[in-house]
C-alpha cells in the first residue's frame, strides 16, 4: 500500500478521511478528469528504498572522471568554502523555508538577506543590491533590461571581453524586445575603446563590460564611465566578486549598475549550479531594479523588522509590466555568500584575493619560462590570464585532461583567430607543488 | 536581533586562510586598486556561529511547521537528497565544454538526460531541456521557444492568453517575450469562461498559458475543448507546471493537448525551497519545437555515450550559462528514482485525498466559493469573517501564534479574502486534524473576538511589520 | 472657482482656463491604501484622453492614472516625489500630480460632473 515512503497515512486513516470527504475511493477524486484524458502510460521503473537510491546516486557520480587538477574558470571558481557555510546553510529552518510573505515567522531569512545587501553593496561599491538573481548571465541580462526602462531608449553595447555565455544569455533574452544588441570585438584582449567611443551616442541605452574580463585582463572604466554618462546611457559593469578583495569597486569607477555570479561566494561548482546572480544599482534606479528586495522598518512597539518591499515592482502585483518575471530567487544561495563573507572576513577577503593574483602571478611567470608560451605583458590580471601557445589549444587542454589536468580554457570557439589561446586561472587552492606539475605537463604537451 | 554588522570588532579574525606558498606578486597599478577594504563583518567564528543559528530560529520551516503554502507544495524534503546532491559539489561545469571534456562528465550528463526522459513521461512530452532555473524561468524560456516556433512557420503573432487567475509570472513571461497579454475571465464554475475564451481567440494569438489544475484547485473539464480551440488557430498550449502534484501518472499534460510545460522540480520534485530558491525549471516540449530548445542540448549517440550538441541555428540559444541547477536536479532524480511509479501517483493521490479532507472538514466554518472536488489544494475565502471585521490576513497571523505557517491569503486574485491550502501529500491526519481545529479555533474567534485576531501575532519576535514605512524610506542596506 | 470633472477610472480634473490639474478621487485613494510612490509624467509630454499619464503604488497594488483629457503636461507636482501620502491625506486637494494644456475642451462632455460621479460610486 504504502508506496512512497513519505505518503505517511494508514490505511484506516484513509478511509476515514474518505468517509469525512463522502466518496467510497480516492479514485473518486479525480473524477473531475474526463475518462478519456486519463493517461494511457506511465513507464517509470519500481521505487527504490533509501540506500539504494543514495547508492545509485554514487554509482552516477562515479561514472565521471575522477579528481582533476583544476586551472579552469569561465565564470566558475574553486574556492575554499569555510566549513561553517556548509553547516550553517545546511540548517532546515533556513532551506526548508520559503520566500519570506509572512514576515513576522521568517525574519530569520529577511534579516539575513538584508545583511546580504548590504554586503554586496559593501563589496562593490554602490548603494542598493535585490536579494539576488538566478546567476550571472541572467543577471547581465536582468541589468540591460533595466537600463532599456532607465533610458526608454532600445541600443545594448557589449564588449566581446564579456563572458561569451553571459552574453549569449542576454540576447537570448533581448530577442524578442526590439532592442538592438552590438558587440564589440576584444583588442589584444582588452575593450576596444576607440570603437565603443566612436559608437556612443543619445541611442545608447547601456554598455556591458567585465571586469576582470574574459581574457582575465583587469581595467579601468572611470574614464569611460564619464564619457557613457555624456551621452545620458548607463555603464553596466559584471565583476568577479572574490577579485574586489583587491580591485578598484564598481562604485568608484561610476559604474551605475554591477551584476556578476556569486558562486565564487562560498557555492559549490556542482556541475554549474545553484549560484547566484548578483544586481547592485545607484540609489536612484531602485524602483528599476528586478526581484525580490528587503527593506528595514519597525513593528507598531518600535522593534526593528524586515519586509520584502516595493513589491508593487513585482510580477504578483504588477503582472505583465513588471520590472522582471522573476520569482523564486537563489536565496539559499545568497545566504552562503553572506556566510562565505563574513567567515571570510573583512581583511580575510584581501589576504584571499592576494593569494589568487600571486598564485596567478607565479603560475604566468613559470608558464611563459616554457618556449614559445607567451602573455599579454601590457594587460594587468587577476587570477585568470591568457597565454599564447605554439600550437593549438584544444590540442593541449585535451592531452592535458588525460592527465587528470584541466588546463584552462581554449579561447578558439569563442573569438576568431584564438586557437592557440589558453585562459589558466589558478585559485588559492592551487599549491605551488600542482601550478609546477601543470607547468610541467604543458610544457610536454606543448612540445608534443 | 543585531545585525551581523553590529557585531563586528576591528582586526577580529574568522576562518584560517592558507599561508601562501609562492612569491609575493609585483603591486598592481593604483588606479585599478581599491581605495579602502570593503566592510565586511569582523568576527571570530563561534559568533558567527551563534548569529547564524539565532537568525534561523526566527524562521517558520516545513522542518518545523506545517506549512500549507498554497501553490508552493511545501513537501518534506527528503534527507537523501541532500546526501546525494552532496556528490556532486566538486564538478566544475567547464569540463564538459572543453575539447573531449564530455568523457569526464559522463555520469553527470547521463543523469540530466535520464531526468529528462523521466519528467518527459510524467508531463507526455518528446523531451526536455533542465537549463532553466526556476518555474519563471521556464516559463520565459518556453514562450521563447513558442515565438521561434510561430517565427519559423512566418506566423504573425502579438498575444498571449491567459486565465485571471493565473500566476503572475505568466503574463510577465509572456511580456518579457515581447507579446501583449489577453486576459480571460474566470466562469462561476471556476475556470476559464469557455464562450469568453472563445470570443478571445484569433490568428494572432501565439499562445494560451493555462496551470491545470488552476489556482483554484480544480482541473478544467474544457481542457481539450480549449487546446482543441487553440490549435485551430496554430496557437499553442503552455503548461504551467506549478501544480503537477496534483496529477502524476493520472493524467499527461501532453495528452491533452499541451505542447510546451515547465516542471518546478522544486515543487512537485521535493527539492527544498531554499527560503526562496534556488528552484529548477526545466522545460518540456512536444516534437515541434525541438529544434529551437536551449543550448548546448544533452544528446546520446549510438553508442550511449552523452554529447553536447550546439550545432543547431534554430536554436534559441542560452538561457544559462551551463547546464541549470545541476544539484537540484541530482536531488529531483533521486527523488523520481526512489519514489517510482507507483509512488509518484500515490503521491498525487494522497496530495489529492488531503485537500479535499481539509476543505470538507473546513467548509461549515468558512465560504468556499467553487465548492466541488478540488485536486491538491483548496480556495476558501474570509468573506464570512468579514462581516465581523476580519480579514484573511488576521487568520494568517493567528495561525502563526498557534505555530503554523499560514496558507497563501489574497492569491488568487479573483477570489476575494482568498485562503488557498495545500497540505501536500506528507502530511500526517493528526497533523491536519490538528490545524483544522485551530482553522475552526480561528473562526470562531473572529465572532467573539476579532480584536484579538487583529492583535495577532503575539508570539513572533516582531508584531505586524509597517510595510509602507518601508517602502517610503527604502533602507536596504545597513547604513553603518 | 475651477470646475471638477471626474473619469469613470476614478481620476480628476479641475479646469481653470486652457489648463487643468489631474489627480486621483478621495475613493480611489482610500481604496488603493497607503501611497508609497506616485511615478509623475515628464513635463512636456503630450497624452491623448485616456491614456497613461502616470502610476502610483501603494505596498500591495500598483496603478496607472489616466489622463482625463488630451494634452501636454506644463507642471508635475514634484512634492509627490517625497511626500506619496500627501495623496492619502489630500487627495482632491493638494495631490494634484500634473498640470496639463488642454487640447480639447470638447472632451470635458465625456467627463462626470462631481454630482455624477458621487452617483457612480454608490453603483460600484
Amino acid at each position: 500500500m504504502n508506496d512512497s515512503h513519505y505518503c505517511p497515512h494508514t490505511p484506516q486513516e484513509i478511509s476515514e478521511m474518505l468517509s469525512a470527504i463522502g466518496v467510497d475511493s480516492v479514485e473518486e477524486l479525480f473524477s473531475p478528469i474526463p475518462a478519456e484524458l486519463r493517461a494511457k502510460t506511465f513507464n517509470l521503473p519500481p521505487g527504490l528504498s533509501e540506500f539504494e537510491t543514495f547508492d545509485k546516486m554514487k554509482s552516477i557520480a562515479a561514472e565521471n572522471g575522477g579528481d582533476m587538477l583544476a586551472f579552469v574558470g569561465g565564470g566558475f571558481y574553486d574556492h575554499i568554502i569555510p566549513a561553517a557555510v556548509d553547516h550553517l546553510s545546511g540548517r532546515s529552518e533556513f532551506y526548508t523555508a520559503y520566500t519570506p510573505y509572512q514576515p513576522e515567522c521568517s525574519q530569520g531569512t529577511l534579516q539575513a538577506l538584508f545583511e546580504y545587501q548590504t554586503a554586496i553593496c559593501r563589496l562593490t561599491g554602490m548603494d542598493v543590491s535585490n536579494a539576488s538573481l538566478y546567476d550571472g548571465g541572467t543577471a547581465c541580462a536582468e541589468a540591460a533590461m533595466m537600463a532599456l526602462r532607465v533610458t526608454g531608449r532600445n541600443k545594448i553595447i557589449i564588449d566581446g571581453c564579456v563572458n561569451p555565455f553571459s552574453r549569449q544569455v542576454l540576447k537570448t533574452y533581448l530577442y524578442n524586445l526590439d532592442v538592438e544588441v552590438v558587440e564589440i570585438a576584444p583588442l589584444d584582449g582588452m575593450l576596444n575603446r576607440a570603437e565603443l567611443i566612436g559608437m556612443l551616442d543619445e541611442s545608447v541605452a547601456a554598455v556591458l563590460v567585465q571586469n576582470p574580463n574574459f581574457f582575465g585582463c583587469v581595467d579601468d572604466f572611470s574614464a569611460l564611465a564619464q564619457q557613457i554618462h555624456a551621452v545620458d546611457a548607463l555603464l553596466i559593469a559584471s565583476v568577479y566578486p572574490i577579485s574586489l578583495g583587491l580591485l578598484a569597486t564598481p562604485g568608484e569607477m561610476g559604474v551605475d549598475i554591477t551584476v556578476g555570479d556569486g558562486q565564487s561566494l562560498g557555492n559549490p561548482l556542482s556541475f554549474g549550479g545553484p549560484s547566484f546572480g548578483f544586481i547592485a544599482a545607484k540609489k536612484t534606479y531602485i524602483r528599476n531594479m528586478p526581484g525580490r528586495i528587503i527593506g528595514e522598518t519597525v513593528d507598531k512597539q518600535g522593534r526593528r523588522g524586515f519586509v520584502l518591499t516595493l513589491q508593487a515592482r513585482e510580477q504578483h502585483i504588477k503582472r505583465h509590466k513588471a520590472t522582471s518575471n522573476i520569482c523564486s530567487n537563489q536565496g539559499l544561495c545568497a545566504l552562503r555568500g553572506l556566510i562565505f563573507l563574513s567567515s571570510v572576513g573583512r581583511q580575510g577577503l584581501v589576504d584571499m584575493a592576494r593569494l589568487n593574483r600571486d598564485k596567478a602571478e607565479y603560475a604566468k611567470s613559470q608558464l611563459t619560462g616554457i618556449p614559445g608560451v607567451t602573455v599579454l605583458q601590457s594587460a594587468s590580471t587577476f587570477n585568470e590570464f591568457t597565454v599564447f601557445l605554439p600550437k593549438s589549444a584544444d590540442l593541449v587542454v585535451a592531452e592535458l585532461l588525460k592527465k587528470d589536468i584541466v588546463a584552462g580554457v581554449p579561447l578558439g570557439q569563442y573569438y576568431q583567430d584564438s586557437d592557440n589561446c589558453l585562459v589558466v586561472t589558478v585559485t588559492e587552492k592551487r599549491s605551488k607543488k600542482e601550478i609546477d606539475r601543470l607547468v610541467r605537463e604543458l610544457g610536454v604537451a606543448v612540445c608534443n | 536581533m543585531q545585525l551581523i554588522y553590529e557585531q563586528s570588532v576591528a582586526g577580529r579574525r574568522g576562518v584560517k586562510l592558507p599561508l601562501s606558498d609562492v612569491p609575493a606578486a609585483a603591486a598592481l597599478p593604483e588606479n585599478l586598486l581599491r581605495k579602502e577594504s570593503a566592510a565586511l563583518p569582523e568576527m571570530s567564528e563561534l559568533d558567527l556561529v551563534r548569529h547564524f543559528t539565532n537568525l534561523s530560529r526566527r524562521n517558520y520551516s516545513l522542518d518545523t511547521n506545517f506549512y500549507p503554502l498554497g501553490s508552493c507544495t511545501m513537501k518534506y524534503n527528503a534527507k537523501v537528497l541532500e546526501n546525494s546532491a552532496a556528490l556532486f559539489a566538486s564538478f566544475h561545469p567547464m569540463t564538459a565544454l572543453l575539447p573531449g571534456g564530455v568523457d569526464f562528465c559522463q555520469g553527470n550528463l547521463g543523469m540530466l538526460y535520464d531526468l529528462g526522459q523521466m519528467l518527459a513521461d510524467i508531463t507526455g512530452m518528446d523531451e526536455v531541456t533542465t537549463q532553466p532555473l526556476a518555474g519563471a524561468h521556464g516559463e520565459m524560456t518556453g514562450i521563447l521557444l513558442i515565438s521561434a516556433y510561430h517565427r519559423a512557420k512566418g506566423n504573425k503573432k502579438k498575444y498571449v492568453v491567459v486565465p485571471d487567475s493565473s500566476h503572475g509570472t505568466n503574463p510577465a513571461s509572456a511580456a518579457i517575450a515581447g507579446y501583449e497579454i489577453i486576459t480571460v475571465p474566470t466562469a462561476s464554475y471556476g475556470d476559464m469562461d469557455i464562450e469568453l475564451f472563445k470570443k478571445a481567440m484569433n490568428d494572432e494569438v501565439a499562445a494560451v498559458m493555462m496551470t491545470c489544475p488552476n489556482t483554484l484547485g480544480l482541473f478544467n473539464p474544457h481542457i481539450k475543448e480549449i487546446s482543441d480551440i487553440a490549435h485551430s488557430h496554430d496557437a499553442l498550449m503552455y503548461y504551467d507546471g506549478a501544480n503537477l502534484n496534483a496529477i502524476m501518472g493520472k493524467v499527461k499534460p501532453g495528452d491533452v493537448g499541451f505542447d510546451v510545460i515547465h516542471v518546478n522540480l522544486h515543487k512537485t520534485f521535493g527539492t527544498p525551497h531554499g527560503g526562496g530558491g534556488p528552484g529548477s525549471g526545466p522545460v518540456g516540449v512536444k516534437k515541434s519545437l525541438i529544434p529551437f530548445l536551449p543550448q548546448p542540448r544533452i544528446v546520446m549517440d549510438d553508442d550511449g555515450k552523452f554529447l553536447l550538441s550546439e550545432q543547431c541555428s534554430t536554436s534559441i540559444g542560452r538561457t544559462a550559462n551551463f547546464f541549470g541547477n545541476f544539484s537540484i536536479m541530482a536531488r529531483a532524480y533521486a527523488y523520481i528514482i526512489m519514489l517510482g511509479r507507483e509512488g509518484l501517483i500515490q503521491v498525487s493521490e494522497q496530495a489529492v485525498l488531503n485537500a479535499n479532507y481539509i476543505k470538507e472538514r473546513l467548509k461549515a466554518y468558512y465560504d468556499l466559493p467553487y465548492d466541488m472536488t478540488c485536486m491538491h489544494e483548496c480556495v476558501f475565502s474570509a468573506s464570512k469573517q468579514l462581516e465581523h471585521g476580519v480579514h484573511a490576513i488576521d487568520i494568517a497571523k493567528f495561525l502563526i501564534d498557534k505555530g503554523y505557517h499560514p496558507p497563501t491569503v489574497y492569491f488568487p486574485l479573483i477570489v476575494k479574502e482568498a485562503i488557498m491550502i495545500e497540505p501536500t501529500e506528507t502530511e500526517s491526519k493528526a497533523t491536519m486534524d490538528a490545524f483544522i481545529e485551530v482553522m475552526i479555533e480561528a473562526a470562531i474567534t473572529a465572532e467573539s473576538n476579532p480584536q484579538l485576531l487583529h492583535d495577532a501575532p503575539v508570539t513572533t519576535p516582531v508584531g505586524r511589520l509597517d510595510e509602507t514605512k518601508a517602502a517610503r524610506e527604502q533602507n536596504v542596506c545597513c547604513a553603518w | 472657482m475651477a470646475e471638477m470633472y471626474f473619469t469613470k477610472e476614478h481620476e480628476w480634473v479641475k479646469v481653470s482656463g486652457n489648463t487643468g490639474k489631474v489627480g486621483i478621487s478621495d475613493h480611489a485613494a482610500h481604496e488603493l491604501g497607503d501611497i508609497t510612490f506616485v511615478e509623475l509624467p515628464k513635463v512636456g509630454k503630450t497624452v491623448k484622453q485616456f491614456e497613461v499619464l502616470a502610476a502610483i503604488e501603494s505596498v500591495k497594488a500598483a496603478s496607472d492614472i489616466f489622463s482625463p483629457l488630451s494634452g501636454k503636461v506644463i507642471a508635475v507636482n514634484d512634492e509627490l516625489d517625497a511626500t506619496p501620502e500627501v495623496v492619502n491625506e489630500s487627495a482632491e486637494e493638494k495631490a494634484w500630480m500634473a498640470e496639463i494644456e488642454i487640447a480639447d475642451a470638447a472632451e470635458l462632455k465625456n467627463l462626470m460632473t462631481q454630482d455624477q460621479y458621487t452617483e457612480y460610486l454608490k453603483t460600484l
